[in-house]
Formats: structure tokens, C-alpha cells, sequence
């Protein structure tokens, strides 16, 4: 028997507070999962500085991990096996490319990515086919797999099918997300009845469809995921952390590339600073070591970047207003932008807009962003619905994006000391705090 | 600030107007890959790069009145056209962007049809693939277009074009 078809003497399990048990069965996954490189996921939260928002949101990208490939697995073993629709030579493969989606993210990755100009999906791809335990087990499966692994990941593998299990607009990875990140916020939203759509769930040619019975299920999960985007993933609090966050990078950043001598020499940024980081640098970067910077970094002789580190370490956050961007606001934000630099605060730093935006579910426009696949209906007589075409609840929200700005600024800042009193007064009437 | 805003509205206003929103993906994602300096993170979509950012970025430029949106009607379709507005042109004017490279191969991919963009984008993106095998990823991953060997040719000779333009006056980019 070959090594892609070896099972473990006894199944092993993984207690799970959203799956309740995670069951792992093949030698392949079980010899991924003790991996250094997935093991690296529990040093990165999932949902990065969400903890400073919602206290219980520490779980890890190795939790959510685990769960994808639970679900994954219960698709295929429960729900596909047998269908002719489905190739069971793709079982090892989904299950791999489940397990090992998130491999590249780094730590704090939304900012992390946008100062340093990274792509977590590229980082994933080296994981997959670089020197690394990941790919040694992978390679052992078959020289080519690590290739269709990581193409799956990167949603250009040949079977959509396969893809649409992991990246689709109801896929294991958001059904997973949703449930996990409900249950470690404490929040109410982001239930649904998973058992249900697994049950409904259907193979086709290009994609999973959902029998047409299951469509209150399905048209409570899109609720469920509006609810958890704006309740959750863009809460303002959560956004300021995030923009305090970018800003320490940013500055750390600024100041080594203009010869700044730190007291806590930053060695384990040296390659990101430079824009040339290799994989062994970025697999030693987590949450935990970025941390222990930013406490280092709270002694130093710079005060923006001492100041920004206090702030994130003992959640000294930034305030916000609501900022539609229009030409008049611009034209008072470059006001602000004036008053700031007046104040002797450095609006680069501490005057920030920042945007979220999420189309809740998308449907199919001809010629025009046919990017996302929508989800389909699969009727009785055997006919494919678009989802929105038979369900008014999603129909009422379909393509509509939701976009909010919001513009942070350390209140404390514009209220304390004796200097420029009068500047300062000018900034909080035009930020309307008084 | 709003510098990357900024260099998404000095591309349409190089280009003069871009008609559709597929058009503009894929014109500012091959941009990007010839190293001029656009900060959206593009992922691979069903169809080719995708940058959601990149999308909020023109929603939020509409929304300033920096860029005014078209809906034109086309043959079963909508088609959206994007140009820069009188404020937009003085919110650019504070911005120190100009890329005579870059003017000229937007105004050349802007020549160019989506699908022949959508092609070039996609060879792009699979840049460090062989030929044979992007071409292989083409006909599988894009087997509805029907692309033909003889376009996705024309498809690596309009990028070598490209690579020279934008050559032309950085020095730091190779041809």
C-alpha cells in the first residue's frame, strides 16, 4: 500500500469546540499536521487584533485550519463518496489543500502585508514547494503533488470542484470562519445550520450546488456572514488597533532605512525592512516575536514610534469619526492634515482614514466582473437556479457593496498639555468633539 | 496621503477614459507586474487577477468625485466607463506622479480589447510557469474564452512590447 493511501493504525481525534471532534485517519494529514510550518499556526491569531475588541478572539489560524479540513472531509466521506459526479482520487488532495490553505499568512497579516508589500498566498506557495517538512511529506505522496496542492490553493487547478470547496462563495473555509469566530468573539451572529447545507451540498462538473431545499439554510449563512462582517471583522475598535498596528511598521521601517540606531536592534525585521525576505526569515516571524518588539520598541528614544508601541501593547487606541469621502471632507481632512502639522503631531502617523467594504454575495454579470461564482440551486427536476433569482432575502442583497471610512486620531493627544492650545481647540471643533 | 488613490486616478486620466470595469483590472494588474508602483493586492478569481481592492479604491474615488462612472448599455450587458472629474484633476495636481512610461503603455493596453487584456493578464500571471505550460493553464482554466495558440503568441509578444515601453524611461525596469 502505498504512503497516500496509509491510514493510521487508530483514528486519531481532535477535540473541537466548533466541530466538536476533528477526526484525522490518514497518515498524510496526520504527518502535515506535525509539521514546524503548520505548527506555526497557532503563534498567528486568526483574526489578528480582533482580542482587543472582543476579549476571547485569541484562537488560532491552526484552529481554523483543522476545522476546514473537518468540514472538507465530512463533505467528501459523508456526502460525495460514491456520487459519480465525484472523482474519490481527489479526496487526498482536497483534504491536503483544506489543511493547508492558510499555511503563508504571516503575523498580524493585514497590516504586515500592506507595509511590507507581501502576499501570504505567495508565502503558501513556497511553503508548499520549497525545502520545508510540508513539502518533503507532500513530495512523498507523489513528486507532482505539491504542485496540485498548491494550485488548488492558488484556485487554478484544473478541477473547480475541488477549488469550489475551499474558495467559493459557500465553501468550507467561511463556513468554518463564520461559526469559529462567533463562538471565540462570544457574539451571537455567525450561527447557522452547517449540518444542514452539508447534507444539501451536491458535486457538479464546476462546482458544489445546494439542493433547492436547502435554500433557507443557505440564505441564512449570507445573513449570517453580512452580520459577522460588519458586527465583527470591521469593527471600528478592532480597525484603530489595526491602523496603530500599520503605522508601527511603517515607522520602525522609516526610521532603519534613515540610519536610526535602535536600542533594541529590530534584526528579526532586517530582510523585510530591505524588501528582500527570504522564506526561512518570514517562517520565523509570528505574533508572539512581533510583541516582544513592540514592548522593546515602547524604550526607545524615538517618541512617535515609543508612543504608537504604548498605544497597541496597553490598548491606548485611537479615536474615530465617521468620514464620507466627498469633496468637501477632503478638502477638511487636508485642513486637518494642516492643523496637525501646526500641533506639532505628526498627521502621517496619528491623522488616518481607513475603509472596509464587503459585497455580502455577488451574482453572475455577463461581460462585466464575472469574478465570483455564484452559488446555484439545484431544483427537483434537475434545472440550476442562481441563487438570487429564487431567493428574495438574498436578491435584497445581492451586488450591494457596503463600504464605511472612518477617520482615527488619538483624542488624548488634542486635549492634553499647554502648548498650541488654540490649534488643538481649531482640531476638535473640526473633528466635532466639542 | 492618499497617494495610492492618487495613482489609480493619474492611470485613467494617462489613459483618457477606460471603458469597463473588467478593462481596468486587468490594465492597472499588468501595470503592476511591469514593476510600475500600484500598491492592490490581486488574487486569482474564477477569470484572471482580481483586485477587490482596487474596486473599493474606484467606489471610494467615485464617491469623492474624483472619478465620474458611466452605465452604458451594451448588447445584454452593462458596461461601466471611468474619466477623471475637474476636482479630480486638482486633487492629482498635488500629487507628483508623472510617469511618461507608464502614459504610454496605459494608452496602448487601453487600445486593446478586455479579452485580449484578460489573455495578457492571465500570461502574466502564471509568469513563472513555461510557455507550454501557460499555455496548457489557458486552455484549461479559460476553456470557455477558446483562446488559440496564435493569440496567446500575439498575447507574449504584446508583453515583450510593453516590457520595452515601460523600459523606456526607468532605467531600474528590465526589458
Amino acid at each position: 500500500m502505498g504512503y497516500s493511501a496509509e491510514k493510521l493504525s487508530e483514528e486519531k481525534v481532535f477535540k473541537d469546540p466548533v466541530h466538536r471532534y476533528v477526526h484525522v485517519r490518514d497518515r498524510v494529514i496526520w504527518d502535515l499536521i506535525g509539521t514546524r510550518e503548520f505548527q506555526r499556526l497557532r503563534r498567528i491569531r486568526q483574526l489578528g487584533t480582533t482580542f482587543l475588541t472582543f476579549h476571547g478572539a485569541e484562537h488560532s489560524r491552526l484552529n481554523h485550519s483543522l476545522g476546514v479540513y473537518e468540514i472538507v472531509r465530512r463533505i467528501i466521506d459523508d456526502f460525495f463518496a460514491g456520487r459519480p459526479e465525484w472523482d474519490g482520487q481527489e479526496r487526498l488532495l482536497s483534504l491536503c489543500a483544506a489543511l493547508l490553505h492558510d499555511l503563508g499568512h504571516g503575523p498580524f497579516s493585514h497590516s504586515f502585508e500592506k507595509v511590507f508589500d507581501l502576499d501570504h498566498e505567495h508565502f503558501t506557495r513556497q511553503i508548499i514547494l520549497g525545502d520545508t517538512e510540508v513539502n518533503r511529506v507532500l513530495s512523498k505522496v507523489d513528486t507532482l503533488f505539491p504542485k496540485m496542492v498548491a494550485e488548488v490553493i492558488a484556485k487554478t487547478y484544473e478541477n473547480k470542484l475541488v477549488v469550489s470547496l475551499i474558495s467559493s462563495q459557500i465553501d468550507a473555509d467561511r463556513m468554518d470562519y463564520l461559526q469559529r469566530d462567533a463562538y471565540f468573539t462570544g457574539v451571537s451572529y455567525g450561527h447557522f445550520d452547517m449540518e444542514r447545507i452539508l447534507r444539501v451540498m451536491r458535486p457538479r462538473e464546476d462546482q458544489v450546488v445546494i439542493k433547492h431545499s436547502g435554500m433557507h439554510a443557505v440564505e441564512d449563512y449570507i445573513m449570517s456572514r453580512y452580520q459577522m462582517y460588519w458586527q465583527v471583522y470591521f469593527h471600528p475598535v478592532t480597525r484603530s488597533a489595526e491602523v496603530i498596528l500599520t503605522k508601527i511598521l511603517h515607522r520602525a521601517k522609516r526610521l532603519y532605512e534613515s540610519g536610526y540606531q535602535f536600542k533594541h536592534e529590530p534584526r528579526h525585521f532586517y530582510s523585510l525592512f530591505a524588501g528582500d525576505v527570504s522564506l526561512e526569515d518570514y517562517l520565523k516571524m509570528d505574533e508572539s516575536m512581533m510583541l516582544y518588539y513592540f514592548q522593546m520598541w515602547e524604550e526607545e528614544s524615538d517618541p512617535i514610534l515609543s508612543d504608537l508601541c504604548d498605544r497597541f501593547v496597553n490598548r491606548k487606541l485611537f479615536k474615530y469619526t465617521e468620514f464620507h469621502p466627498s469633496n468637501d471632507q477632503m478638502n477638511k481632512l487636508m485642513e486637518l492634515n494642516s492643523l496637525f502639522k501646526k500641533a506639532g503631531i505628526d498627521p502621517e502617523y496619528y491623522l488616518v482614514v481607513d475603509s472596509s467594504s464587503d459585497l455580502p454575495y455577488d451574482f453572475y454579470r455577463p461581460g462585466e466582473e464575472e469574478e465570483r461564482l455564484p452559488i446555484h440551486l439545484l431544483k427537483n427536476n434537475g434545472d440550476i437556479r442562481e441563487l438570487s433569482r429564487e431567493s428574495e432575502i438574498v436578491d435584497a442583497i445581492s451586488g450591494k457593496r457596503r463600504t464605511d471610512h472612518k477617520l482615527y486620531f488619538p483624542e488624548d493627544l488634542l486635549r492634553e498639555g499647554p502648548s498650541k492650545r488654540n490649534i488643538k481647540r481649531q482640531i476638535r471643533k473640526l473633528l466635532e468633539l466639542e | 496621503m492618499f497617494k495610492d488613490h492618487a495613482k489609480i486616478i493619474n492611470a485613467i486620466s494617462a489613459a483618457g477614459e477606460i471603458a469597463g470595469r473588467k478593462k481596468l483590472q486587468k490594465i492597472i494588474y499588468i501595470a503592476k507586474k511591469l514593476s510600475f508602483p500600484f500598491q492592490e493586492k490581486f488574487t486569482f478569481h474564477f477569470y484572471g487577477p482580481y483586485s477587490e481592492e482596487l474596486t473599493l479604491r474606484i467606489e471610494e474615488l467615485c464617491n469623492m468625485g474624483y472619478l465620474n462612472e458611466v452605465k452604458e448599455k451594451k448588447a445584454g450587458y452593462y458596461q461601466y466607463c471611468y474619466s477623471i472629474t475637474g476636482p479630480g484633476e486638482d486633487f492629482l495636481s498635488m500629487h507628483d506622479l508623472d510617469m511618461p512610461a507608464l502614459k504610454n503603455c496605459l494608452l496602448d493596453m487601453n487600445g486593446q480589447n478586455a479579452r485580449f487584456l484578460e489573455l495578457v493578464s492571465t500570461v502574466l500571471y502564471f509568469d513563472t510557469l513555461e510557455k507550454e505550460e501557460v499555455a496548457e493553464k489557458i486552455f484549461t482554466l479559460k476553456s470557455k474564452q477558446k483562446y488559440t495558440h496564435e493569440e496567446i503568441d500575439e498575447a507574449y509578444e504584446y508583453i515583450r512590447q510593453l516590457r520595452e515601453k515601460a523600459a523606456a524611461d526607468q532605467p531600474n525596469i528590465q526589458g
